[in-house]
């Protein structure tokens, strides 16, 4: 498979990592180079050498996005820091690239759960740690 | 007409503030804490403190009662979110978007975002009207009416010149409807001579600009567009 991640903070370059590790192809898209350095932090083979790809460009331009292999790519997941860039950019990795999977982290709860109402596969992890909160509250 | 314009910066603000004079029902919001103050002091209650691109500042701003969205944030994600989920969720019957970056034009149109106005694009149209060698001119594009009105300069040897208004072929769909000559403007009758140097206006169908361009360009020069 062929996995393109946009944004490589913290959840982007662990979720890449992880996804390089399981064996598939991994391309990842930063506006930031130092990003580059995080997915080779604990790692004994750097990401160039364990064979990522990495794309220094802003996620919103399309030339950055082709050029990080989106028009091949089976999955793509959208983590910037923005919510709102995340979820620009997913649905131009859906509607314009017909990408087969897009996931989309958004943390705001609302904004997220209305795009998953229009069809929009997003993530937010806010909402998961409201939910463990008061889990733990309950339990405890 | 109640107006929500989201962004208070030198265009929200000043939009706001023309659309209040003129009567119309205006709730301006901007998203820095600094900035709303300094507008707060001028626009008062109209102005009100929170990121647009939340939904629930939407709503406290009275999104579901809006006859317009002006979405004119210095961010395109931003002014692409407030746009589309004022039409798709709020169901808001009009938007307008200012579109920062032209090279996101095409992720306005891509989420059915539109009219979408850019600066840029404003600032190209003038330098087209004030040096007019490139011989085009969109003055109005009215997309979804199916709509344009053009000007074109007429060429000393363009095919025209010398020419009256009905012996020009034009092709249907297309009509001349004022003349610039001399600094001054009129309505051309079917016996009118077209002079080069000629500034003519043409109203006509999306998709004829080549065609008319040909009639008043010079026959040596590439046709504008």
């Amino acid at each position: 498979m062929f996995v393109l991640i946009v944004g490589a903070g913290r959840v982007g370059s662990a979720v890449a990592r992880w996804s390089l590790d399981q064996g598939n192809e991994v391309s990842v898209l930063d506006e930031d180079p130092l990003s580059q350095e995080r997915l080779n932090r604990d790692q004994t083979t750097s990401w160039d050498d364990a064979g990522g790809m990495f794309t220094v460009g802003t996620a919103l331009e399309v030339d950055a996005l082709e050029a990080a292999g989106i028009e091949r790519a089976d999955v793509c997941i959208v983590c910037t820091d923005g919510d709102n860039t995340n979820l620009v950019v997913g649905q131009v990795a859906q509607r314009r690239f017909e990408v087969g999977r897009v996931i989309v982290r958004v943390l705001d709860p609302y904004r997220a759960e209305w795009y998953r109402e229009q069809g929009l596969h997003t993530i937010c992890p806010t909402q998961v740690a409201i939910e463990m909160l008061e889990e733990a509250v309950v339990s405890s | 007409m109640y107006i929500i314009v989201c962004g208070a910066g030198k265009v929200g603000w000043n939009l706001a503030r023309e659309l209040i004079d003129k009567g119309e029902e205006v709730t301006l919001i901007e998203g820095d804490r600094r900035r709303y103050l300094v507008v707060e002091q001028e626009l008062e209650h109209a102005v009100q403190y929170g990121d647009a691109t939340e939904l629930w500042v939407l709503e406290r701003a009275g999104i579901q009662r809006a006859d317009l969205v002006i979405a004119v944030t210095g961010d395109d994600e931003d002014n692409i979110l407030i746009s589309q989920v004022a039409k798709e969720k709020y169901l808001v019957e009009r938007i307008v978007a200012r579109v920062n970056n032209p090279r996101n034009v095409d992720h306005f149109k891509l989420l059915g975002i539109h009219p979408v106005v850019s600066a840029t694009d404003l600032i190209l149209r003038l330098i087209e009207h004030e040096v007019p060698q490139y011989g085009l001119v969109h003055l109005l594009d009215l997309a979804e009416e199916r709509l344009e009105i053009i000007e074109l300069i007429v060429a000393d040897d363009a095919v025209t010149a010398g020419k009256r208004i009905n012996e020009v072929p034009l092709p249907d769909g297309s009509l001349i409807i004022s003349i610039l000559r001399g600094g001054e403007g009129f309505v051309p009758k079917s016996d009118t001579v077209i002079e080069s140097g000629d500034e003519v206006l043409v109203v006509l169908d999306p998709g004829l600009e080549e065609e008319i361009t040909r009639q008043f360009a010079s026959q040596g020069a590439a046709t504008g567009g």
